[in-house]
């Protein structure tokens, strides 16, 4: 007893002077789960060079990694953040308050999220109107809105294949969900006039709702989950990012979305429309007092990591075209900040 | 009238009733109604059985090849112009050798048809980017080898690995494969010169995390875990046991001890997320403590546990015969004296078991460890309490959600992996009860 007593006494006492002194000598990552795989294999090739700690990284999701970002200047807060989409206006001052004033932004590369389903099943060449219309909530019917009446792909319109309205894809938490909602159900609700003559908050609730009487199914936050039930209902298509498309191309197919098929080169050249930005975000405050971030950076945007042939492109990700991606390393390189 | 037909046949009936109903028919009923019970209770049985099984063999039939590493035997011509440019032989300078460059070399000099930068890149991609670590490990032992060819098993790639395990399905077309017609011509030939080679891979149980699925392996989740369960254990055994004690043996029976005994077990039931709330607001919030650290996921896990010990305490106190501690009373032993010296060391088998099954109920908990930022992509081994670490669920959770196929099977591994800690911990509850349990 008397022993067990020393123990917890010197444990104690352990986490006081961790939570105190100990200066972190580990760069620590938050961030969103679409740009984690891409931050993950830059820092496991930057530990392998042996100068300095692998930093850890936490997945957290965007919204989430920008409030531990932006929570202050400090060993306690992360250094560096990732984010599939730009930094919001409100981020932005949410950090100043908290003494973050200057922010690195960095471009990485694009994201494109695939409408797919199995090989053995019918290919689909959809327009992200008709997306909209078969997964809204509520669409028009006769000049008013309704309770989405479609049951069929063929009774939107008798091009699409005549099979039940099945989709499987991630809950409202996932950025996947977000950037989905803001590309392909913002966009394709925008044809329709009866929704144009709402007032804004009517509009956005109508063109972002998603129906939920079974036609589109909430598959949880895992991608890989979604190819699996794809690849045994042939019926079923799913909404996931590219790289797990690219990963499966020998069981899955890439939907058309307005005739444009999603490949390396289409999210490339933004010719397929559902394909978002993604970048990291630098505390500039921290770099000289954490060390390595400066490398760290370097690193991310070298040639071997970001560049066309890169092992980030091996990881899934749409690089930048070779002007954008000079001018982002090099104000990377300078970690300049963002306004 | 009918009425009263009804009531007179009712009592009619009544008084038949209290003779024995010995007839066939209603012993035939009886039996069966009993047979119809024990089907059930089989059938029950037999779903959960069948329901384990097929988990168990699916994590199996999908893991059990991570166990095994696909290696390339090269014969490496270690170029000191690559390896050693400033011709030192200092081992920093071999350190920073290029082995990478001279196992590419020796995979080239194979085919020397292959020509184009394409082409070349393609055949790269056989081998794993960690392909010259291997090579390095031979030079730093032996930095005379410098300038040898050495014959060396390289590791693949995790394509040629799943390719090389079946994995990869040769029949679709090539451009839905992840490995082409070309590549699969140039794996045939290194395979029927014996060059592709499957060895144990005991990588696996000493690396950490890696983005690359040939170079992931539970050891940082292994020691992440054994780290959390030790502050837990530390942490909550004394906390529980002393507080089961009191409760049981010393604190009068009053309406403030009867609030306190309901909240223990009403805690007990608590889902896990809410103590991670709870870590992450108080542990990481108000006291500062670093994040994803396995001393505050060891703090978090001992709140978790300290229910199921205290439970499984005062049950093992009172299960105690009243004889042993009158006999102590007997001979003059005061009230801790006895508690002390009798009644707990009796009850330490019983103890023992409790805190063993709440721990591995610990071990396997990832809910809770989330929400505190255990879950992360951690490279390096932790080596102290402080150092940031994942445990082995949510190493399995990581991998699960990562795109590269040859993961599923390193997920199931892991499965396995935690599977066999935790029937080892709950075999070591039930040996502890074997061996000390005394029986009255």
């Amino acid at each position: 007893m008397k022993r067990m007593s020393v123990a917890i006494a010197a444990l104690a006492g352990l986490a006081i002077t961790a939570g105190a002194a100990e200066a972190r000598d580990q760069i620590h990552i938050v961030g969103s789960s679409t740009v984690f795989p891409f931050t993950t294999a830059v820092a496991e090739n930057f530990g392998k060079a042996g100068k300095f700690k692998t930093p850890v990284v936490e997945s957290t999701g965007t919204g989430g990694g920008m409030k531990l970002f932006c929570a202050g200047v400090g060993e306690n807060t992360p250094d560096v953040t990732g984010a599939s989409r730009k930094i919001k206006d409100s981020e932005i001052e949410g950090c100043k308050k908290n003494g973050v004033t200057s922010i690195t932004e960095v471009l990485i590369g694009y994201d494109g999220i695939a409408f797919a389903n199995s090989k053995a099943g019918t290919s689909i060449d959809v327009t992200r109107k008709q997306l909209w219309q078969a997964l809204a909530k509520q669409v028009p019917v006769n000049g008013k809105l309704a309770d989405n009446p479609y049951k069929m792909w063929n009774e939107i319109d008798p091009s699409l294949p005549a099979q039940k309205i099945e989709v499987l894809g991630p809950p409202p938490t996932s950025g996947t969900r977000d950037a989905f909602v803001e590309l392909v159900m913002d966009v394709g609700c925008e044809e329709f006039p009866e929704i144009e003559a709402l007032d804004k908050d009517a509009k956005k609730a109508a063109c972002q709702s998603i129906r939920e009487d079974g036609a589109f199914i909430e598959a949880g936050e895992n991608d890989n989950l979604i190819v699996q039930k794809l690849d045994a209902n042939h019926n079923a298509f799913g909404v996931f990012g590219y790289s797990f498309l690219e990963e499966n191309a020998d069981k899955l197919q890439g939907g058309k979305i307005e005739g444009v098929a999603p490949t390396f080169d289409t999210i490339a050249d933004k010719s397929y429309p559902v394909s978002r930005e993604i970048y990291f975000y630098v505390k500039n405050a921290h770099v000289g007092v954490i060390p390595g971030i400066r490398e760290f950076v370097a690193e991310y945007v070298s040639e071997r990591a970001m560049g066309e042939e890169g092992y980030l492109a091996d990881k899934g990700l749409i690089t930048l075209t070779d002007d954008k991606y000079k001018d982002v390393a090099s104000k990377a390189m300078a970690l300049s900040p963002m306004n | 009238m009918t009425d009263v037909a009804l009531i007179g046949s009712a009592s009619e009936t009544g008084v038949k009733l209290r003779r024995p109903d010995l007839s066939e028919d209603r012993i035939r009923r009886r039996y069966a109604a009993e047979r119809r019970f024990r089907l059930y209770g089989m059938l029950a049985i037999g779903f959960a059985v069948f329901m384990l099984g097929f988990l168990a063999v699916t994590v199996v039939l999908q893991g059990y090849t991570a166990f095994w590493q696909t290696r390339i035997v090269l014969d490496v011509n270690i170029d000191p112009a690559e390896v050693d440019p400033q011709n030192t032989r200092l081992p920093e300078s071999l350190w920073q050798g290029n082995y990478q460059a001279v196992v590419r070399e020796a995979l080239r000099s194979l085919f020397p048809e292959v020509e184009s930068r394409g082409d070349r890149r393609a055949l790269n991609d056989f081998l794993s980017n960690a392909a010259g670590d291997a090579v390095r490990r031979m030079v730093m032992e032996n930095p005379a080898l410098v300038g040898t060819t050495q014959r060396v098993e390289v590791l693949a790639a995790d394509e040629i690995d799943m390719l090389a395990k079946g994995r990869i399905d040769r029949d679709v077309p090539a451009t839905d494969r992840p490995i082409d017609d070309q590549q699969l011509g140039w794996f045939d030939k290194l395979e029927a010169e014996g060059r592709i080679v499957s060895s144990f891979n005991l990588d696996f149980f000493t690396t950490g995390d890696s983005r690359e699925p040939e170079q992931a392996g539970v050891g940082g989740a292994l020691v992440g875990s054994l780290l959390t369960i030790l502050t837990a254990i530390i942490l909550s055994l004394p906390i529980s046991v002393a507080a089961a004690i009191y409760l049981e043996e010393f604190a009068p029976k009053n309406r403030i001890t009867d609030i306190i005994e309901i909240n223990i077990n009403n805690l007990a039931a608590v889902p896990s997320i809410v103590f991670g709330l709870l870590g992450l607001a108080v542990l990481l919030g108000f006291f500062g403590l670093p994040r994803g650290a396995p001393l505050v996921g060891g703090m978090v896990l001992s709140l978790m546990t300290l229910p199921t010990i205290i439970i499984a305490t005062r049950a093992a106190l009172k299960a105690v015969p009243p004889s042993i501690r009158e006999a102590a009373y007997g001979v003059g032993a005061s009230k801790q004296q006895v508690v002390m010296h009798h009644v707990l060391p009796l009850a330490m088998p019983g103890i023992m078991t409790g805190a063993i099954i709440g721990t591995a109920r610990a071990m396997g908990e990832s809910a809770a460890v989330l929400m505190i930022g255990m879950v992360a992509f951690i490279v390096d081994i932790p080596t102290s309490i402080t150092d940031p670490a994942t445990v082995l669920p949510v190493q399995i959770f990581l991998w699960a959600d990562a795109p590269e196929r040859a993961f599923v099977e390193r997920t199931s591994a892991g499965i396995m992996v935690m599977l066999v800690f935790l029937v080892l911990m709950n075999a070591a509850a039930v040996v502890i009860r074997r061996r000390f349990e005394r029986r009255w």
